[in-house]
């Protein structure tokens, strides 16, 4: 791991790994907390997350997964690939163990790293997350055949119908829009292969009942994606603190940065 | 499957807003405040350090002009908005977000004199230049870049020939140059034209014309695209280096999509400080809200005048893109189906003295230096503007003595042309 600043160029099994830290270099006596992005996203859904936690007493690691932003690909083709990248990772920093944030997608690849890499984890933090995340046939569809659809339509029912509109959390910011342009940035084949690969991951509830570590989920009741009523499983199987936030869709942590820090932070604290 | 999320009228009137939670105010209210509390010390240092967003100061944000800046910045289809005291300071502080000195840009020659001035006598002091090509040249832009080379600038209409920018084109041309495109769409507006869905990767409007429309505020506005990756080079350090002032942090990384537009507000506001002040951002977002049904009566008023001024004797020409002889006519087809704009120029026969007659003789025509109005508006730059120049330096600006610009307004067609065939008729008797 080579270090720039507050910048971290890793290799992960040979391929180089964009990471962004939050704003404050890793440092070995602070626990390590690493952020996975969703399908078609990358680290910088977790911009201000990433930020308050690195000033928050953490060592943040966002990385963009492989075949995402700068980070070599090809990307994983599922959950399970995902979840052994992110094993390859976190030993890839010399940490032994991390808290994991996962959001979406990358909620999954989370809670089947903390199933099958027990010692790698010391805390798991879901965000728009269920237990199963089918994907809308049109969407699929669409994102099969690259059509910009696809990103309309992930648009569309990521956010709460309300926030189409705005007022977003940071003056002079859209959310919509830039919700757009950061998908744009994602080669439409590997959106299209996470959509799947969030669809096919069947083993959510037999994973969650291996999780021994402590475990939080931040749910929104306007989420379309992943609505709440399909986690309510997973939540029993993990046991899990449950915390639904109000008038908030899937993209929570742009919807609702600050209630999503505060959460993490009193779970993560408390951990 | 219906993707469709608001359209441009609905944006035009709720983006970036939603009603006062303490007293349900439909209206955006004007929060006339310098300064905002801060919860608890550790919210505060949250804010300072861009962990958490807010209100810190009204030079930096404030919540009315946040919602004019995010109205604005959906319809242009960007990732985000800083406004500004005026135009000039927007084209300034887009500049000075991503250049430094030893720093270069090319520019469309047909852009405001203001535009002009910045680039040629000002920023020069700074050690940043320009070079200054035709609008259609495209080879001569592609010959214009050098090493130093870091922004393109041009203006959909250009000014005063009405040029229209074939804004894919050099938009593809400044991408080879691994350099963003920064388009004044002043003249178009969002309603008319939207740069970044053609490829540009930075707008900017004078507030003060159309989109404000009544002439009673000034502002500006920089829209960031969202749409170009500045970690592709080394060419913006700004936005790609550790930044000190934020112990470290690389814009780029740490807010993707919105780096220009957080550092523009966060270093530019803060440090630059020309804010728009939150009853200026009222004043403008009155105007925001009927801008397509203004735009679609601005056009059509304008086509009428363009006929009018076409069947008169006493035209020798017209620069509009309507006009079917124009060299953009085709392009304008394409790029601007709902018009190009208000704002004409024509030649009256007689010259110098022709136009200083039928500026004298015009009565709804209000004689002054300005552009998109709700009020028509008029200037002979040969009798106001550039008097002291002699024919052959006005002919060397690119403005002839025979030149009159008109900002077509939103009157009575009638009266309009009412107008103008009465001091047309005495600019002849001269």
């Amino acid at each position: 791991m080579r270090r720039s600043g507050a910048e971290v160029h890793l290799t992960v099994n040979g391929k180089q790994v964009r990471a962004a830290t939050g704003g404050r270099p890793l440092e070995p006596d602070r626990p390590l907390l690493l952020l996975i992005h969703g399908a078609g996203q990358d680290h910088t859904v977790w911009a201000l997350v990433a930020r308050a936690l690195a000033h928050g007493g953490f060592s943040v690691l966002a990385p963009d997964l492989p075949g995402h932003g700068p980070s070599a690909g090809p990307a994983p083709t599922s959950v399970e690939a995902y979840a052994e990248w992110s094993a390859d990772l976190i030993e890839a920093t010399g940490y032994g163990a991390a808290h994991i944030g996962g959001h979406s997608m990358g909620s999954l690849a989370a809670l089947e790293l903390a199933a099958t890499r027990p010692e790698l984890v010391t805390s798991l933090v879901l965000l728009g997350t269920a237990a199963t995340m089918p994907v809308h046939p049109e969407l699929q569809a669409a994102a099969d055949d690259g059509e910009h659809l696809a990103i309309q339509l992930i648009t569309l029912w990521g956010f709460a119908s309300h926030t189409h509109l705005g007022r977003h959390p940071t003056p002079g910011l859209t959310l919509r829009d830039a919700a757009v342009k950061l998908m744009r940035r994602i080669d439409p084949d590997v959106i299209a292969s996470d959509l799947r690969a969030s669809s096919s991951y069947a083993k959510a509830l037999d994973a969650a009942a291996l999780v021994k570590c402590p475990s939080l989920m931040v749910l929104g009741d306007h989420d379309l994606m992943t609505p709440t009523q399909n986690a309510t499983a997973l939540s029993a199987a993990l046991e899990a603190s449950t915390v639904v936030l109000p008038q908030t869709g899937h993209m929570m942590m742009l919807e609702r940065p600050h209630e999503v820090i505060d959460t993490m932070v009193d779970f993560l604290r408390a951990t | 499957m219906d993707p469709s999320t608001p359209r441009f009228d609905t944006i035009a009137l709720h983006a970036g807003h939603q009603p006062d939670s303490d007293f349900g105010a439909r209206a955006v209210p004007i929060y006339q405040t310098t300064s905002y509390l801060f919860p608890d010390v550790e919210h505060a240092a949250g804010l300072f350090n861009l962990e958490r967003q807010g209100h810190i100061y009204t030079r930096i944000s404030n919540p009315t002009v946040a919602v004019l800046e995010e109205r604005v910045a959906a319809l242009e289809g960007g990732a985000g908005a800083v406004c500004t005291a005026s135009g000039q300071a927007a084209l300034h502080l887009a500049v000075a977000t991503i250049l430094s000195a030893g720093d270069h840009i090319v520019c469309s020659q047909s852009v405001y004199g203001g535009t002009r001035n910045l680039f040629t006598q000002t920023l020069p002091r700074f050690g940043i230049d320009a070079t200054f090509v035709p609008p259609r040249d495209h080879d001569g832009m592609r010959a214009a870049v050098n090493e130093r080379t870091k922004l393109f600038v041009g203006e959909t209409l250009g000014n005063p020939g009405l040029e229209v920018l074939d804004v894919p084109a050099v938009a593809a041309i400044a991408h080879e140059a691994a350099v963003p495109l920064l388009i004044d769409n002043t003249f178009a507006t969002p309603y008319l034209f939207r740069p970044i869905d053609h490829g540009a990767d930075l707008v900017l409007h004078s507030l003060t014309k159309f989109i404000g429309g009544h002439g009673v505020a000034l502002g500006g506005i920089v829209v960031d695209g969202g749409t170009f990756d500045w970690e592709a080079t080394d060419k913006f350090p700004t936005l790609t280096e550790p930044y000190p002032s934020y112990h470290g942090l690389r814009f780029a990384e740490d807010f993707g999509t919105q780096a220009f537009v957080t550092r523009a507000r966060v270093e530019g506001l803060r440090d630059f400080g020309a804010a728009m002040a939150p009853a200026t951002a009222f004043y403008l977002l009155q105007g925001v809200e009927t801008l397509s049904l203004r735009m679609d009566r601005h056009v059509a008023n304008a086509l009428a005048v363009i006929e009018y001024l076409d069947a008169h004797e006493a035209v020798s020409w017209i620069a509009h893109p309507a006009v079917a002889s124009h060299p953009d006519h085709a392009l304008a087809a394409r790029l601007l189906p709902r018009g190009a704009g208000a704002i004409l120029s024509f030649g009256i026969k007689g010259g110098r003295d022709a136009g200083r007659l039928f500026i004298e003789q015009l009565g709804v025509f209000s004689h002054l230096a300005n552009v998109g109005d709700a009020k028509s508006l008029v200037i002979h730059p040969a009798s106001t503007t550039h008097a002291t120049m002699s024919a052959d330096e006005l002919e060397a600006a690119g403005i002839g003595e025979d030149l009159v610009r008109l900002s077509v307004g939103l009157e009575d067609i009638d009266d309009l042309l009412s107008d103008l065939a009465k001091a047309l008729r005495a600019s002849q008797r001269g």
